[in-house]
């Protein structure tokens, strides 16, 4: 186990020292090593349980206070001062609901679907670096544990419709399954441009690396990640497969209770992690000035990504499905491609003979990344997109005539 | 290997959904994501508007009228006193006329607001347009409720001119709503018109070419928008819609995004017509008097006004007694509907809910 | 303006292109056999100097001994309009030639007609309740329905 351990952070390594002491101090001996490893991976499994848990349930408090204010309304506020106590209302409401199963359904899937669903999101938190280590240590192979972790989501979905037996709930979730998979690859595309410059998959090291914030620096990997990441979670514009207004409800029309709460909570957990993700590769992550801790910084960035997502959401409609595919399989992997031949290129030209990239090189990449990035998206907006903006010049036709003869 | 045996699923769109405008259903079969054949069935609001015409007196209908397309009461209220008025042959005085189109035009406003609003809603803007657009419906209703007392089921209109005259402080609350109006739908054009995603839902979406929308019968904003310059304020002027200066708005193509946009400069137009009918307007009498019980001659009639959805007419027949022998609905929205499976044909399933928002219709209207 | 075509205007063009169809011209309408009804609406759409393209409304009224049928036509593009009347005598087994060929716009409101008051339309293609349910007894806008 190649984990360093390091002051400043609740991290696996240093509870484990910590019991290992305690227990031999008191005499246990031999079985010290599992004892106060098991003791670890308890303590630190409740730890982030209850962090994820508090911060999606005041996370939902936020966004429909958000979202109620982006439509010139107040959200709630009725359950304590400011709705604050809005979340515990609702789990408290779920919890006491009648727990359905449709007598159809195919039970253990459908009992597994929602805890399949929200165990890889519980994961990911654990290698991100909330302060100079994340949870576990710093894994050197962070970035792959994450996007192998999320494509679990993909098999949780399609057995959430599945075990419904429901027309509806199959017609969701086999719509949600394809879409899922498909922006794996530009998502996966935006990492591998990240690891591009940073030269290792651990976390910790690509928030090294970031003398200058990659956001700045790969404008475009930054794009195609962020609109991989908001398709991931079926957030609008991509939401097709939870409409409303379509058919159903889509994969979760026949849970309810405490499964529909678990659903419900996985479903609120990915914002947070995204922006936590997205945090740490594009915006510096715990990087910040001097006189406030980077644990806050980190956390004000992470503020700054879930607003700017609860925006796309009050404003934006939703795309239809295909139009949501082809989105992902033409311009995100294009320019996924695109990006990652650029940073090479630049990489490759810039960086000095033992292979490393100064300050300055990444100011001067940065600057040409983004002239090259808005010239791209203008282009393919006015180029290829020419056909729908412009509207053809009406002409009454010549079969009504409102003056006469 | 064995070859997959796919069939055809017909999917119930129930009276009771989230975004069908009413209670409307739609039995649609699905062949994978196409749609290859849609029934819709209607009847669920039938509420028996002509049968109960026939036992009430003239003014008792009105307020029959108003619950027939509830969002647009005005208009609904315009058409039938006409139709009366030229059954009985009575002089409606001129200041009546002008506060009759400026109700007329706040309600056109009114009820495209409320037909964009929930056209994005249908789209997935989350409520967020509709929230805005509802918020300057609620300017226009707060003007309503000093004309009449009433917000939406309004009865403001009689045989003869209207209820009452509007109070004094109804005058200055229209010239604030003339002026704030246009900057705010600047402010939804900027938002909405040129979205990207709005663009790639709607253009070219659920086509209605002018040859078929003509023959369909169908008329008003979808008309237009397919590209037939007939508007019955134009047409066949009535009321002192021959006095102001306004122009018809039409679409290119007749799809979806036209007949929303052609709602949209609709808006606009109207705008202009109610600050020139404000500058135009004189004192004077605001009701001619007529018994209480009319009793027109023997005869009968039909006119028909351009109301929000398309042309509203009433035919009545009358013999002499105080209710009419025959009080027909001439309805838009339910001759609208004539085209829909043409249109929803080999369209995706997300397209049917925006195709059948972008034609606008109320069920009250519809099933009467 | 809307210029209103009388009954006495049309009735000789009419009569030239569909001999026998007219019974009688009146200022307000041109009353038209029932049977011959499709053919004079041909007529009406087909040629260029009437060219009634838009079918505004069609009505039933139940006169007792009698049905009415009013139908009002307009012309978009010589901005007219014009009143087609047929009469079906009778109370029940009532039947008239469907117009939804000519005009599709007859389509929903002649189910409504056979719904409301129980005139059947020949060659209608899907002559079924519209607004009442399947298996309602009655036609409630007759005047002998008490509900």
């Amino acid at each position: 186990m190649d984990l360093i351990t390091s002051p400043g952070f609740i991290n696996f390594h240093q509870i484990y020292d910590l019991t290992h002491k305690i227990l031999t101090g008191l005499g246990v001996g031999s079985s010290a090593a599992w004892m106060s490893y098991l003791a670890a991976c308890i303590a630190i499994s409740f730890i982030i349980i209850n962090v994820l848990i508090m911060s999606t349930a005041v996370y939902t408090w936020f966004e429909r206070r958000v979202i109620g204010r982006f439509q010139v309304r107040r959200g709630p506020n009725r359950n304590g001062p400011f709705g604050i106590l809005q979340p515990i209302a609702d789990v408290i409401k779920l919890i006491l609901k009648e727990d359905t199963i449709p007598s159809e359904a195919d039970k253990p899937v459908f009992t597994l679907a929602p805890i399949v669903l929200l165990a890889p999101t519980l994961l990911t938190i654990t290698v991100i670096p909330l302060g100079e280590t994340s949870f576990l240590g710093s894994l050197n192979i962070g970035i792959l544990f994450i996007v192998g972790v999320t494509s679990v989501n993909a098999i949780a979905i399609f057995m959430a419709g599945w075990g419904s037996r429901n027309k509806y709930a199959i017609l969701g979730s086999m719509r949600g399954a394809a879409m899922l998979v498909s922006y794996e690859i530009p998502m996966a595309l935006g990492i591998t441009s990240v690891l591009l410059l940073s030269g290792s998959l651990a976390m910790t090291e690509i928030v090294k690396q970031q003398s200058i914030w990659f956001i700045a620096v790969m404008p475009m990997g930054f794009f195609v990640f962020m609109a991989a990441a908001t398709a991931e979670m079926s957030r609008t514009p991509f939401d097709q497969i939870e409409a409303e207004s379509e058919l159903g409800s889509g994969y979760n029309t026949e849970y309810s209770g405490i499964k529909f709460a678990v659903l419900f909570l996985a479903e609120f957990m990915a914002p947070i992690i995204t922006a936590a993700i997205v945090t740490t590769l594009f915006l510096g992550g715990t990087k910040g000035f001097d006189p406030i801790p980077g644990e806050i910084w980190f956390v004000i960035k992470m503020f700054i990504v879930i607003f700017v997502l609860l925006w796309f959401r009050a404003t934006w409609p939703r795309l239809r499905v295909d139009q949501i595919m082809s989105f992902a399989w033409k311009p995100l992997f294009g320019l996924g491609i695109a990006n990652i031949f650029l940073i090479a290129l630049e990489r490759q030209l810039l960086s000095d003979s033992a292979g490393n990239l100064s300050t300055e090189n990444l100011i001067i990449m940065s600057v040409i990344n983004w002239i090259i990035t808005i010239g791209t998206l203008l282009i393919m907006a006015n180029v290829l997109g020419r056909k729908k903006f412009e509207r053809p010049k009406p002409v009454p036709s010549p079969l009504a005539n409102m003056g006469g003869d | 290997m064995a070859e997959i045996r796919t069939e055809p699923v017909t999917i119930n769109l129930g009276p009771q959904h989230p975004s069908t405008h009413g209670v409307f259903r739609l039995r649609v079969t699905f062949d994978g994501e196409e749609i290859i054949d849609v029934e819709p069935v209607f009847g669920y609001l039938h509420r028996g508007t002509e049968k109960l015409a026939e036992s009430r007196s003239y003014v008792q209908i009105v307020t029959l009228t108003d619950r027939m397309d509830y969002t647009a009461s005005m208009s609904n209220n315009l058409a039938y006193v006409r139709t009366v008025e030229k059954l009985s042959n009575i002089e409606v005085p001129e200041r009546a006329q002008y506060i009759r189109v400026i109700s007329a035009e706040l309600q056109r406003i009114a009820s495209h607001l409320m037909a964009t609003g929930f056209l994005l809603n249908d789209l997935g803007a989350l409520a967020t347009p509709l929230v805005y657009c509802f918020r300057e419906r609620e300017k226009i209703l707060d003007l309503f409720e000093m004309l009449c007392g009433a917000r939406i089921t309004l009865s403001y209109m009689r045989p003869g001119g209207v209820l009452q005259d509007a109070p004094e402080e109804f005058w200055p609350a229209l010239e604030t709503l003339v002026t704030e109006l246009p900057h705010y739908l600047d402010e939804l054009e900027k938002l909405i018109t040129s979205n990207e995603i709005v663009l790639a839902r709607t253009r070219e979406v659920g086509i209605l070419n002018d040859e078929r929308a003509i023959d369909s019968g169908v008329s008003g904003p979808n008309l237009r928008a397919a590209g037939v310059k007939w508007d019955l304020r134009k047409a066949d002027p009535y009321e002192i819609y021959d006095r102001v200066n306004f122009e018809v708005p039409i679409g290119a193509l007749g799809d979806t995004y036209d007949r929303y946009y052609v709602r949209l400069l609709e808006m606009r137009e109207s705008i202009k017509i109610i600050s020139q009918c404000t500058k135009q307007i004189s004192d004077g009498p605001i009701r001619t008097e007529t018994p209480y019980f009319i009793r027109p001659k023997i005869g009968e009639a039909y006119s028909s006004v351009e109301g929000p959805k398309g042309e509203l007419g009433f035919y009545m027949v009358s013999d002499g007694s105080i209710a009419p022998y025959r009080c027909k609905v001439r309805a838009p929205s339910f001759i609208n509907l004539t085209p829909l499976r043409e249109m929803l044909l080999s369209w995706k399933m997300g397209d049917l809910i925006i195709i059948l928002g972008s034609v606008d219709i109320v069920l009250g209207e519809v099933d009467r | 303006m809307t210029l209103f075509i009388s009954g006495h205007e049309l009735k000789d063009l009419v009569d030239d292109m569909v001999p026998g169809a007219v019974d009688y011209a009146e200022e307000s309408a041109l009353w038209i056999e029932s049977s011959k009804i499709l053919d004079v609406c041909k007529v009406m759409k087909a040629n260029s100097e009437l060219d009634f393209s838009f079918l505004t409304a069609i009505t039933a009224v139940d006169y007792v001994e009698y049905f009415e049928l009013i139908y009002h036509l307009t012309s978009m593009r010589r901005n007219k309009s014009t009143v087609l009347k047929s009469k079906c005598s009778g109370r029940s087994n009532l039947k008239i030639p469907s117009v939804v060929s000519v005009w599709q716009s007859a389509d929903l409101q002649e189910r409504e007609i056979w719904d409301l008051m129980g005139i059947e339309f020949e060659g209608h293609p899907n002559m079924k309740r519209i607004l009442l349910w399947e298996g309602f007894d009655g036609h409630p806008l007759r005047k002998d329905y008490i509900g």
